[in-house]
Formats: structure tokens, C-alpha cells, sequence
């Protein structure tokens, strides 16, 4: 099972990642869960410094970005 | 009934009812009140939305796509070179922090994983006061020497803030973060001079569409504001050949995007804004074709469109609060015009201090300070009060302290807190005495 986090702050793009990430895997048919990371201490223990970021079994692999679904159904896959 | 649960609605339905019951609407005060923030909203949507927000949201847009924020936080990392790290961290706030919900997490990035105190504090403070939406509202509202002087005091005091905070902690070290810290790739591909060319296009646009008519009718200003739609065209043309053949749209699809625009430009001259809004729904539809959606334009269109979606119902929002308590310039709201004027007219140390409380605590949503302030100015605020609450407004509020304090702790952020508020008194001090 995969565990993707999606950090940031909570403004809209953060969501908008979220969404694309739940597409990306739900394509792939991977085995996962989603969760929503926050808090901004936390966030900077990733070594995030610009969100929304995405990390998956806590590895960063988007920064600063909104990918799109089809990005992240390359990273993920 | 559980009323454990259905107390809260009930609250709120006698509240509201209460509220509806004993509505002054026969007060004139109210009554000028509402009718003040209709005109306010309207003179709004007549000046500033289509030939300033509009290319404003297209700028903003581009920097957030085309500006590498891994290439600017080179400069703030935890091997930077000092100085430069405090000049870099008090400007990139104009390329850095297009969107308000950035600032922090940047300001966390820099202070626990990059250059440290000074420089976090420095981009701090002046990251939401010099963001390009915020410069560019504030100069066409507020004047453009109160534009300036915004950003010239934000850029400033910047510096000096971060000084001082680094001076004040020098013997505390930051407990670094774990991880390094992990930057975007910096992705290649155009060259700096383009990149630079397409803004200095768009940025023409702005500035001559909305180049004001000056007081005399003669002189270069004058022959400026004559020929304003001339340039503004011809801006346009060099940003339609740089998107043919840098954003390799190809000459065919901008010429006949082009087409209405220029026909519109033709057939009814006396109207350019109609014009200006057939480029702009071009370059929209150019952005949404098929082959360009998922690509940068692509990515540059939705990037524009989401600021405009978040700023403007704010703006909306902030127009007509501000048009409800305090009026146009020349006019009264609900609140009298003495209680402004004598609590932050004039250029007093307790106006100046008051302002820049005021601001440090109130939470204003992203560029609402704008018209509020009009607003206020209206009233009778003096300049310099003014200023202050432009430097000390969007650079603090209590939600954003909060979470400050948790990044760095009570002591320091009172420290900031306090340092906000002294560099904005004197900064507006010193605006209303020279101006």
C-alpha cells in the first residue's frame, strides 16, 4: 500500500494536487490512501519549502507545483 | 427536538431575525451608506477590473509559471552569501509571493533550512507588500508615489528588520530542520533575455493602457497619453510574435486570433476597451486549443485564472465593505469622517502608531487593503498614517502571529511584532512629513 501526502498549507492549489493525485492513482489501480499533511512544522521536516508538495511513503517527488494527472501517473506508477 | 444540537441554528435564526427586525434602513446614513459602496463598487468595475486586474492577473500568472522559485531560493539557502541573502530575501517577495498562502511556508523554509533568521524575517515583511498585484492596485488607486513608496519602504525596512532580528538572536542558532532542503527542479528550456522580453511586453501593456491624462495638454506625458493606445497596440503585436514563435503557437493561429481585435480597433476606435477585450479572449482561447492546454500556455492560463478566481470575489467583497463604513473620497459612509480624521489624520506619532497597530493585528484578505484604505484616505486619514498601515497591514495579521510563533517561538515573534510596528510608524512618519 502506498501512502501518498500531499503537504501544504491548505489553499486551493494544495486540493486541486490532492484531486490529481486520487485520478493518477485511481487509474493505475494502485493500492493507496491520501493524507493531508498540514501543519507547517511538519511540512518543513519533508524539507519543504514551497507547497503545495507532494510526497509518497515520505519521499518528496512534487514541489511547488500542481502536476498534472498524467505527470503523476509517471511518478507513481 | 435535541436541542443539544439544534441550539446553535436557533442562535442564529433569532439573531438574524433580531437584526432584520430593527433594520435601520430609514436612517439617510444607512441609506447614503449603501448607495455610497454600489457607486464605489461600480466606479471599481468601470477603472480598475478590465485594463488593470485583467493584465495584472495575466503577469501574475506568468510568474508563477515561467519564474523558477528553485533558481531564487539558491540565493537563500543555508550556504548563501549573507549580504546577498538579505537583498535577495527583501525583493523576491515581488516574484516570490504572488499568492499570500506561499509567504509562510517560504518564510518556515527559509528560516529552518536556508539563510536563517535575519533573511526569513527580512522576506517576511516585505514579500506581501511588494507582490506585483499589490504594487500595481496600489500606484493605479492610491497614487502612484504611494505605490512607490510602498515598495520602496517594504524593500527598506525589510532589510533592516531582518538586521535586527539577526543582531537582537545572534547567539541563538535555529534548530535546523532534518532534511535538506528539496527544491523544485529548475527546469531549462527559454533563455533569460526572452523570458525577460515577454514580461517587459506584458508589462508595457499594463502600464500604457492605463497611462493617465495629465494635467497639461502639452508636453511629452501628454504625447504619451495621446498615443497611449498606439503603444499599448504595439506592445501587443510584440507579445503576439514572441508567443508565434517562442511559445511556437505559429503566425497563422496568432494572426487569426488578432482578427477581431484589430477589426474592433478599425471600426470603433472610440471604444479601445473593447478592443483590449477581444486580445485578452483571444489569447484565452489560445491558451485552451487542443494542442496548447496541457502545456505552458496552457499551465500560464490556468495559473491567471485561479488568481482571478480567488482575488476577485475578495476584491468584490472588500469594495463594498469599505464603500458601506466609509464612503467615496468626498463622501460619507456609516462611519463619520472626524472619528477617521481624528484618530489617524494628520502625520501625528499616535496616528502613525495607531495605523500600524491597527494593521499589525487586522487581518486584511489578499489586496483588500487597497480599497479600505481609499477609503479611509477619503475620510480624512493623513498620508503618512496611511503608508503605515500599508507596511504593517499585509505583513502580519493575529492568524498569521499565530502561526509565525510556532515556527520561531513566543520571544522572537514578539520581537518581529514589535519591530513591525515601530519600522511602520517611522516609515509613515517620515512619507507624511516629506509629502
Amino acid at each position: 500500500m502506498k501512502k501518498i501526502q500531499i503537504l501544504g498549507t491548505g489553499c486551493p492549489k494544495c486540493e486541486k494536487l490532492a484531486g490529481n493525485a486520487k485520478k493518477a492513482a485511481d487509474n493505475l489501480g494502485l493500492d493507496y490512501e491520501i493524507e493531508k499533511v498540514t501543519e507547517l512544522s511538519q511540512i518543513m521536516e519533508f524539507g519543504v519549502m514551497s507547497t503545495p508538495a507532494l510526497a509518497v511513503d515520505g519521499k518528496v517527488l512534487v514541489v511547488g507545483k500542481v502536476a498534472s494527472p498524467a505527470e503523476l501517473e509517471k511518478l507513481l506508477g | 427536538m435535541d436541542w443539544k444540537a439544534e441550539w446553535k441554528p436557533l442562535f442564529w435564526i433569532i439573531a438574524v431575525f433580531t437584526a432584520c427586525f430593527f433594520l435601520p434602513v430609514e436612517a439617510p446614513r444607512v441609506q447614503s451608506a449603501v448607495i455610497e459602496s454600489l457607486y464605489l463598487v461600480k466606479w471599481y468595475a468601470q477603472e480598475h477590473v478590465l485594463l488593470c486586474l485583467v493584465p495584472a492577473f495575466f503577469i501574475a500568472g506568468a510568474v508563477a509559471v515561467f519564474v523558477s522559485q528553485a533558481a531564487v531560493m539558491k540565493y537563500l539557502g543555508p550556504k548563501a552569501n549573507k549580504f546577498l541573502a538579505y537583498g535577495v530575501a527583501s525583493v523576491s517577495g515581488t516574484i516570490l509571493a504572488v499568492c499570500s498562502c506561499t509567504i509562510l511556508p517560504l518564510f518556515a523554509g527559509i528560516y529552518r533550512m536556508g539563510a536563517g533568521l535575519g533573511p526569513a524575517c527580512a522576506f517576511l515583511y516585505s514579500g506581501p507588500a511588494i507582490n506585483i498585484l499589490a504594487i500595481v492596485l496600489t500606484a493605479r488607486i492610491l497614487g502612484l508615489e504611494m505605490g512607490i513608496a510602498r515598495a520602496v519602504g517594504a524593500i527598506l525596512f525589510a532589510v533592516i528588520i531582518g538586521l535586527a532580528m539577526h543582531f537582537f538572536f545572534r547567539h541563538e542558532e535555529a534548530e535546523k530542520a532534518a532534511a535538506a532542503p528539496a527544491l523544485g527542479e529548475e527546469e531549462g528550456g527559454r533563455p533569460l533575455w526572452q523570458t525577460a522580453l515577454y514580461f517587459a511586453s506584458m508589462v508595457g501593456i499594463l502600464v500604457f493602457a492605463n497611462w493617465g491624462k495629465p494635467d497639461q495638454p502639452t508636453g511629452l506625458w501628454h504625447a504619451l497619453y495621446a498615443a497611449k493606445w498606439w503603444i499599448t497596440g504595439g506592445f501587443s503585436l510584440a507579445l503576439g510574435l514572441m508567443l508565434a514563435t517562442w511559445f511556437e503557437l505559429g503566425l497563422p493561429r496568432i494572426a487569426l486570433a488578432a482578427i477581431p481585435a484589430l477589426l474592433s480597433a478599425v471600426i470603433l476606435p472610440q471604444y479601445p476597451e473593447l478592443a483590449f477585450t477581444f486580445g485578452v479572449v483571444a489569447l484565452s482561447v489560445l491558451s485552451n486549443l487542443k494542442s496548447t492546454r496541457d502545456g505552458e500556455m496552457g499551465a500560464w492560463f490556468s495559473e491567471s485564472w485561479d488568481f482571478a478566481k480567488t482575488i476577485l470575489p475578495l476584491l468584490l467583497l472588500g469594495v463594498l465593505i469599505a464603500g458601506v463604513l466609509l464612503g467615496r473620497p468626498g463622501h460619507e459612509g456609516l462611519i463619520p469622517s472626524q472619528w477617521v480624521a481624528s484618530l489617524v489624520g494628520g502625520n501625528s506619532v499616535s496616528a502613525n502608531l495607531f495605523a500600524s497597530v491597527f494593521g499589525a493585528f487586522m487581518y486584511f484578505a489578499t489586496l483588500t487593503e487597497v480599497p479600505i484604505l481609499q477609503g479611509l484616505l477619503g475620510a480624512g486619514m493623513g498620508k503618512g498614517p496611511a503608508l503605515a498601515l500599508l507596511l504593517a497591514g499585509p505583513a502580519l495579521s493575529l492568524p498569521n502571529m499565530l502561526v509565525i510563533r510556532s515556527v520561531m517561538g513566543t520571544k522572537k515573534t514578539g520581537v518581529f511584532v514589535l519591530l513591525v510596528v515601530v519600522m511602520s510608524t517611522s516609515s509613515g512618519l517620515i512619507y507624511g512629513t516629506l509629502f
